[in-house]
């Protein structure tokens, strides 16, 4: 029954599978596959517009949307409305092919970085040998889609916003990539799904995640705050920067537009989360082992709604960065830290399984996270601003 | 330590999400169309006019005598006099408006036709959700929409409306007081006249007798 339950979506695809030729079962099962994956995602979507207004308002004591609908649940609908039945307008100077084209160059790798992404026990879309590789590879085409939206306006805050986004992303993709090489390192594996395998089994009830381990924490914390940048979310809003830039990369875009890119920067924060519950917080295996019935999808959206979750509370606190914070940020310590952490991860594999190298590795990520941020604090770089003249 | 002030900030905004579903204190949000804010006294927008007692036109206390519609800056006061007469407040027969309007996507909510009106006729009100489907016609408010009794008068703007009671009471017994003194001189001036007239009629009877053949 449990296994019924938890196999039930393999099973609707399997017999939907078999109705067809045998010819065209590829290519059935992989279009049911994405659009159960844009159905699913594209609500969640809905949602969480949503739940993250109703949770910032909460944040800065205010209701939020609560009017249409029953607790203001269904506003996405009448956002959707609005968004649809609004003029869609093309500046006359713009480049009109690329300023079309931009919000489906974002929309569509987001779409297909969620296919190697396992979304509970068998099932993915696709379970390619280098997915990790896969996904970031599509992932770096969103910033392809930024700057072509921010180049194609023909404004300059457009461009503005587009060549902070650019700096931005390519800053963190370092981290991004270098805090998810140690998963790969101890899993053995470029696969989503063998890296989920590794996390699998329990001890003393609690699960084998990798966030579990001191250089999978470090690495855990480091790759969320490189996807908050990566996904140009708040406190890494620059690229957007309302209060500065307008909206930056997409001033120019009305109606559904808009909406695409709104869409593509959410699906864009489900798929890197979806990333991050693969590599750290053990994709879809329970938390516990008494809990181990649940079923497994149950649990991989749990997690995503935790992360997600995450994600609006930070947006609700921190304020945006100023741009050579953000700089400073990535290189002066970030990537050190990654790569102190790689070394970490080298440094627990090798070593014994006992208390000593949980010592010496939290040593390791620790030491030089209280050093790196007191030198960069003093040095100014990072900490509060102090003022030369005005105080 | 680094990471200590993102800490401390997350700290707090979870104490106000929490908060916020546990304090009713701390969302001062007041849902407009259900709950509603008391109205300040001094609250205004667009003028209206009074009228006393139950008769919006018996009571109307305009005399159409267009001061304000000749101060009104953005013009948008229009009155016609009427043809015939009715008694005001004190009893004096004076003009009333025919046709008195105000077109409120024009004015500019100044309160200088309060100012100048010597008879306490236009007053400023409170009413602010006057959004039409018609923003020409609806907009431009006729003497009926207009016209509305003192209580409500009272009602918006109770010490206000006390002061020109009072006064306007004042006046009254004012006019009274002096209609009755009048009438009491003349009355008088009268009864004097007339007892002169007999007076003289008794004694300038024979002189008048000379005048006669002329």
């Amino acid at each position: 029954m449990v296994e019924t339950i938890d196999q039930i979506f393999v099973t609707v695809k399997h017999l939907l599978v078999g109705i067809v030729p045998v010819q065209c079962q590829r290519i059935v099962s992989a279009s049911i596959s994405a659009v159960g994956i844009i159905i699913f995602f594209a609500s969640l979507f809905a949602i969480t517009t949503v739940l993250e207004r109703k949770g910032l308002g909460r944040i800065q004591n205010r209701y939020g949307p609560n009017r249409v609908g029953p607790f203001g649940l269904l506003q996405p609908l009448a956002d959707g409305l609005k968004a649809l039945i609004k003029e869609d307008i093309v500046p006359r100077a713009a480049d009109k092919v690329v300023h079309f084209l931009a919000p489906l160059v974002l929309v569509a790798p987001v779409f297909l970085a969620l296919a190697v992404v396992p979304l509970g026990r068998n099932m993915v879309a696709v379970d390619i040998d280098a997915g990790v590789l896969f996904f970031f590879a599509v992932g770096a085409a969103t910033e392809l889609s930024v700057f072509m939206a921010g180049w194609s306006s023909r404004n300059k805050y457009s461009l503005l916003g587009a060549m902070r986004a650019i700096g931005q992303m390519i800053s963190y993709e370092v981290p991004l990539i270098l805090s998810a090489v140690t998963v790969i390192m101890m899993a053995g594996s470029l696969s989503t799904v063998r890296i989920v395998e590794a996390q699998a089994g329990y001890s003393a009830g609690l699960p084998h995640w990798f966030v579990l381990t001191p250089w999978g924490l470090a690495g855990f914390i480091l790759f969320m705050i490189a996807a908050t940048a990566e996904s140009n979310r708040s406190p890494f809003d620059l690229p957007e920067g309302e209060s500065e830039i307008i909206a930056g990369y997409y001033i120019e875009y009305s109606g559904f537009k808009f909406a695409l890119f709104f869409l593509g920067e959410y699906i864009g924060i489900f798929a890197v989360s979806g990333l991050a519950i693969t590599l750290f917080l053990g994709g879809w295996h329970a938390p516990f082992s008494f809990l181990t019935w649940v079923p497994s999808y149950i649990w991989f959206f749990t997690k995503l709604l935790v992360l997600i979750a995450g994600f609006i509370w930070v947006r609700g606190t921190l304020p945006r960065l100023r741009m050579d914070q953000l700089m400073n940020f990535a290189w002066k310590f970030m990537l050190p830290m990654a790569l102190i952490n790689i070394l970490t991860a080298g440094v627990w594999h090798f070593m014994p399984h006992g208390f000593a190298r949980w010592i010496v590795c939290s040593l390791l990520v620790l030491g030089p996270y209280v050093t790196l941020g007191s030198v960069l604090m003093v040095n100014q770089k990072l900490g509060k601003r102090t003022y030369r003249y005005a105080d | 330590m680094l990471g200590e002030g993102i800490i401390q900030g997350m700290a707090e905004t979870a104490r106000n999400f929490v908060g916020s579903y546990v304090t009713k204190d701390r969302l001062t949000t007041v849902q407009y169309p259900e709950e509603r804010l008391p109205q300040k006294e001094a609250a205004r927008n667009f003028p209206f006019l009074v009228y006393d007692g139950n008769d919006p036109h018996a009571g109307l206390r305009c005399v159409a005598c267009q001061i304000c519609e000749k101060e009104c800056p953005p013009q948008c006061i229009y009155i016609t006099k009427s043809k015939d007469k009715k008694p005001d407040y004190i009893g004096k027969t004076q003009l009333y408006p025919a046709v008195f309007d105000i077109d409120t996507s024009v004015c500019m909510s100044c309160q200088i036709c309060v100012e100048v009106c010597p008879f306490e006729a236009i007053k400023m009100d409170t009413e602010f959700e006057l959004s039409t489907a018609d923003r020409f016609g609806d907009l431009l408010q006729r003497k009926e929409q207009l016209a509305k009794p003192n209580e409500y008068y009272h009602q918006i703007h109770p010490t206000e409306a006390s002061e020109v009671d009072a006064r306007l009471a004042a006046e009254k017994a004012k006019a009274e007081a002096k209609a009755k003194a009048d009438a009491e001189a003349k009355a008088k001036s009268a009864a004097e006249a007339k007892a002169k007239a007999a007076a003289a009629h008794l004694t300038a009877q024979p002189a008048s007798a000379p005048a006669m053949p002329k």
